[in-house]
Order: structure tokens, then sequence, then C-alpha cells
């Protein structure tokens, strides 16, 4: 297991250098200058100031250098200061970590809840009209603009009817953690990223369970008198489930990308709101930072997926 | 009897034999009783008409212009009388409706294009990397695992906000992002036809490699790659959509339907209307597009249906 799990770190590098290099490509072949957009609102400025500026940031090395010195800065967790809050860069990221994390996690449990045994029933009574209602959730689901599903949750239940908060993390004056209030305000962005995982699970479970009911040792199971609970539970889903845990790298995709946008509509101080915020204005470290971050999130996840799945079915690391 | 006499003076039918069906009529024979897919093919095409009709219907159907402001009725409710007012009118009294059909040119063009392009590089690089594999396949590979680390719609957020591009460099942006999936199908498709005897067959014949992956292999994976692009299109649409709402893709005046909402959200107590339409046309036209892709699956690949 520790071999197949270094071999699988090993090639997650050449991956990281790619990102590293469309990175730092992307924000420096952008038209704006640097530091126009550091010295922002300050017309005080001299040019030799300017000049002074740009030879203390490196800006005159040539580009492969600047590379390095970045990438050596990054490995030592230092992104820089940010532009625009002039502040260091992995201060602001580390402050945003837990509350995307809150998010995240608490999407890919609703997910599970709900898509598992949307799946399992919609194996069982296929061709029923159970089967034919998640079929259409699930493409309704995918189809469905996931911020005009947010502003909508927004518009209707949290504006008309004052069900929800309108958005943020806490109601005014209350910090505590993860309490009452968090959750409660936890349900909108939650409610809408979850939707497309749900949308996305017992599409590939559904497969998987009809795979596996017609195996010869579901039959035997059955028939040596064992209740069709216990079958389903202890036969069919244990091993319909294997093949499902790399659709999870999809699903968490998913999660990254919803909760941008999500984000922004609920107004949750994430690490998404903080890029996407970075990018408009043209924050250049924070962008990196974000970038790269949220990429070895991703990568590292996808990591932990295919080692639980060599866990759960050993042929795996022999591959 | 009058009944038999008819029945005896008519000759007897017999039943014509069909001509052999080749892939594609045995595809359009199974789809034309499929009925789903062909409501949701009828409301593409609807859309579409729409779409391209716009300035027509602007003109002799609504009276009025996409960016003709009356400011005397702003917030107006949806009504018959005057049409152009059918959906509302929005925050300086343009005609929603008119503005809906003009936001679809851009969405759908940004969609289709963007599909034609991310198609063209998708095959030709899975067909590269499948039929020579070595290190033109590892290059590609690598590649894709780092487009596919990093969430398509941060660089796409990214991307739009350094360079504020035009609506055709971001069409062609997203296209040249969103490969990723059809390079990785194309090429393990390749990977096995490669080995079959027709392409053993072509190259004893001496035929190059370029005539094989593009006259021999290419049509074999031709029809699924349909399926991915329909329901590419479909997603393209979505991102599109969403980076408008941001204010980061297509920018006002042009209306497409991600920028209608931009604004739409801020007037929901005085018209909701102005929120309902362009998500209702966004969610309709992914969801017919996500509908023909899976129909056009089951057609072509009919041992798919049964699961």
């Amino acid at each position: 297991m520790g071999r197949y799990i270094l071999r699988r770190l090993g090639q997650a590098i050449p991956t990281l250098i790619g990102i590293l290099v469309l990175t730092f490509a992307l924000t420096r072949l952008s038209p704006s200058d640097p530091i126009q957009l550091m010295l922002g609102g300050q017309y005080d400025i001299t040019p030799e100031d300017r000049i002074a500026l740009r030879e203390s940031l490196g800006l005159n090395d040539p580009l492969p250098l600047q590379f390095i010195k970045w990438v050596w800065a990054i490995l030592h967790l230092d992104f820089g200061q940010s532009f625009y809050y002039h502040r260091p860069v992995m201060d602001l990221i580390l402050e945003r970590v837990p509350n995307s994390l809150q998010i995240s996690i608490a999407a890919l449990l609703v997910t599970v809840a709900i898509g598992i045994p949307l799946g399992v029933i919609a194996a069982l009574r296929r061709g029923h009209i159970e089967d034919h209602g998640i079929r259409i959730f699930s493409v309704a689901g995918h189809a469905i603009p996931q911020f005009w599903l947010g502003l909508m949750f927004v518009l209707t239940l949290s504006v008309q009817l004052r069900w929800f908060p309108i958005g943020s993390m806490n109601a005014v004056g209350v910090d505590c953690g993860l309490c009452w209030d968090r959750i409660w305000h936890l349900i909108g962005p939650v409610a809408v990223i979850s939707i497309a995982g749900i949308a996305n699970l017992p599409r590939i479970l559904r497969t998987e369970v009809l795979e596996v009911i017609s195996q010869d040792y579901v039959r035997t199971a059955r028939s040596k008198g064992l209740r069709e609970k216990a079958v389903i539970a202890g036969h069919v889903l244990r091993n319909a489930l294997i093949p499902v845990v790399t659709s999870f790298g999809t699903i968490l995709l998913v999660f990254f990308s919803g909760a941008l946008i999500i984000e922004r509509v609920f107004n949750w101080p994430g690490l998404g709101r903080l890029t996407f915020e970075a990018a408009v204005n043209k924050d250049y470290p924070l962008v990196q930072a974000g970038v790269v971050i949220s990429s070895v999130l991703l990568i590292f996840s996808y990591l932990l997926r295919d080692i639980a799945y060599a866990w759960v079915d050993p042929r795996i690391k022999a591959l | 009897m009058a009944v038999g006499a008819q029945t005896a003076t008519r000759p007897r039918e017999l039943p014509q034999p069909r001509a052999s069906a080749g892939l594609w009529s045995n595809a359009w024979y199974s789809l034309r009783r499929d009925r789903l897919t062909m409501a949701a093919g009828a409301v593409v095409v609807l859309i579409i008409l729409l779409s391209v009709g716009a300035p027509l219907l602007a003109e002799y159907v609504f009276k009025t212009s996409f960016e003709r402001q009356d400011l005397l009725h702003t917030y107006g409710r949806p009504t018959l009388d005057p049409l152009a007012y059918l959906l509302g009118s929005d925050e300086v009294g343009r005609s929603q409706v008119v503005r809906l059909f003009y936001g679809g040119q851009v969405s759908l063009f940004v969609g289709f294009v963007a599909a034609f392009i991310q198609l063209t590089i998708g095959v030709l690089l899975g067909l590269m990397a499948g039929y020579f594999r070595g290190r033109v396949d590892d290059l590609i590979t690598w590649f894709i695992t780092t487009l596919n680390s990093i969430p398509t719609i941060f660089l796409l957020i990214i991307i739009s906000a350094l360079f504020s591009p035009g609506a055709i460099t971001l069409t062609i942006i997203i296209g040249a992002i969103f490969w990723t999936g059809i390079t990785n199908f194309v090429r393990g498709q390749t990977f096995a036809l490669r080995e079959r005897e027709f392409v053993t067959a072509a190259r004893t014949v001496g035929a190059t490699p370029w005539r094989i992956m593009l006259r021999h292999i290419l049509p074999n994976v031709l029809p699924l790659i349909f399926v991915l692009t329909a329901i590419d299109v479909g997603t393209i649409i979505l991102a599109e959509s969403a980076l408008s709402y941001l204010g980061l893709g297509i920018v006002p005046p042009t209306p497409s339907w991600g920028n209608m909402l931009t604004n739409a959200a801020s007037y929901f107590n005085r018209a909701p209307w102005l929120v309902v339409s362009p998500g209702t046309m966004i969610f309709l036209t992914a969801l017919c597009l996500y509908l023909i892709g899976d129909g056009l699956r089951d057609a072509l690949d009919p041992r798919l249906k049964s699961r």
C-alpha cells in the first residue's frame, strides 16, 4: 500500500508543475502592469520610485528566473503580499479555508445521504415511476444553472418568505463556529451545491447496482434465505459502491466550481469568493494562490479517492 | 357482403422490403420513435429560430428594438398589450421578450461555436494520442491532467477577469479549455481500434498514419462524439451564462441570458419576471441539449439502452 501511495504521489508532480507554469503564465501575460495595480490610487509617486519598486520586486529579472523564485517561495508557503488587501496572501487564504471546507463537507454528506438511497431505488424499481422520476431529476439537476437556482433560493425563500437568512455565514454579532446559527446559514448554499452532486450519484450507482444484482452470489444470498434488505445492504450495495468511489472526483470538481459562484450568490466568505474577487481586482498574488491551492486540494482529493479505491479493491494496486 | 367484397378486390399487399439499414438510418429510425428526444429537438430548433429571427420578430411582431428604452413604462408587468411587454419590461422599460431572443443569439453562438472548436481540438489530439502513443500520448495526457486539476470555472473567470475578452475571443477561450473530455474519449477508442484488422489492412497497403486516423478510425468514433458534443453545448451555455452573470463574460449592452440576470436580482421585489425568464431559457436550452445527447446515445448504441 505504501508503495502504491508513493507512486501516486510521484505521478502528481508533473501535474503540479503544469499548474504552476499555467498559473504563472496566465498572470504574467495579462496586459495590466502590476506596479500600476499595486499603487492603485496613490498618485504622488515619482517615476524613479516606480523603477525602484519594479527592481526591488524582481520584475526586471528574466521570466524563467522570476518563475523559479516564485516557485521557491511557494514551496515555503509564501505567496507574497496581496495588492489589494496589503496583507500576506497566505493569511487571507488560511482565514477562508475552514469556511469553504464547511460547505464542501456538508454538501458531500448531503449528496451521499440522499444520492445513495436514490441510486438503489432507481435500480430496484427499474422502469417504474420511481426510476423515471429519479432520471428526470438527474437530467434537470445537471441542466439547471446553479447560480440561478441559488438566486431563486435567496429571492423566494429568504427575501420573500424570510425562512432563511439572506446570505453570509452568521447573523449580525453572532460568531460561534459551527453552531445552530451557522447551520441555519449553511442550508441554502449546501442545498444548491448538493443538487449537482445528487444529480450525478444515483445515475452511476444505478448502473453498478444493476450489474451486481444479476451476479450469482446475490442469487445465492437470496436462496439461502437472507432477507432482501440484508441482501441489498450486505451483498449488492457493498460491491456496487466500489466503482462509485471513482466518481467522487467528478463530484468534488462540481463542488469546487459550484462553490465559487454559490459563495458569491450567498455572500459566503470562502476560498471561491476570495479568488473571484481577486480576479476582478487583478490582485495577482491572490489569484495565483487561489488557483494553486484549489488545484492542489483537488489533486489531493483525487489522490485520496485513488487510495480509497485501492484499499477497497486490492486489484487496483497492481495496475 | 360489402365488407367481404372490399377485401376481395384489394390486391394483396406484401410488406415492402426495407433497404438494408446503415447506422445512421437505424439511428434515425429509433430516434423518430423516441418522443422525448424529438420534443427536445423541436424545442432547441424553436429557440434557435426565435434567436436567429430576433431582428425580424422585433421589428414586425413586437414593433420595438432590443435597446429602445421607455422610462414611462419601467418594470412593466407581462401583458399582451403592447405585445412587446409579453414578458414584461426591465428597469429602463426595454422589452424583456425581445432582449431574451437577442440574448439567445449570443448564448447559442458561444455554445455551438465553442463546442465546434473543442470538438476539433479534442478529436485531433485524441486521435494523435491514441494512434501514436508513446511520447505524444504522454504529453497530451499530461496536458489533460493539468487542465482537469484546475476547476474549469476558476480558469474561465481568471482569464476573463485578467484579459477582458470580447464575445469572439471568449468563445475561442472556452473552446480551448473544454476539449479534455472529448480527447479522453477519442483516445480510449483509438487505442482499441488501432489494433483491429481493418487498420492493419490499411497499413499494409501503405496508408499514411493521418489517412488511417481520419478515414478509418475517425468514422468509427464519430457517432458517439455527437452525443458528447450535444451535452457539451449545454455545459458551455451554462458556463457562459454563469460567467456573464458574474459580469465577466458577455458585457452589456449586448444582452445575453447570463448578464440579463446580473441586475435583475436587485429588482426582484418589483419585477420577479426579470429573474425568472432568462434563467428558464438557460435551463430549458441546457435541458433539451442533454436530453438530445441521451436520446442520441440510445439511438446510436442500442447496447446501452437495456441499462
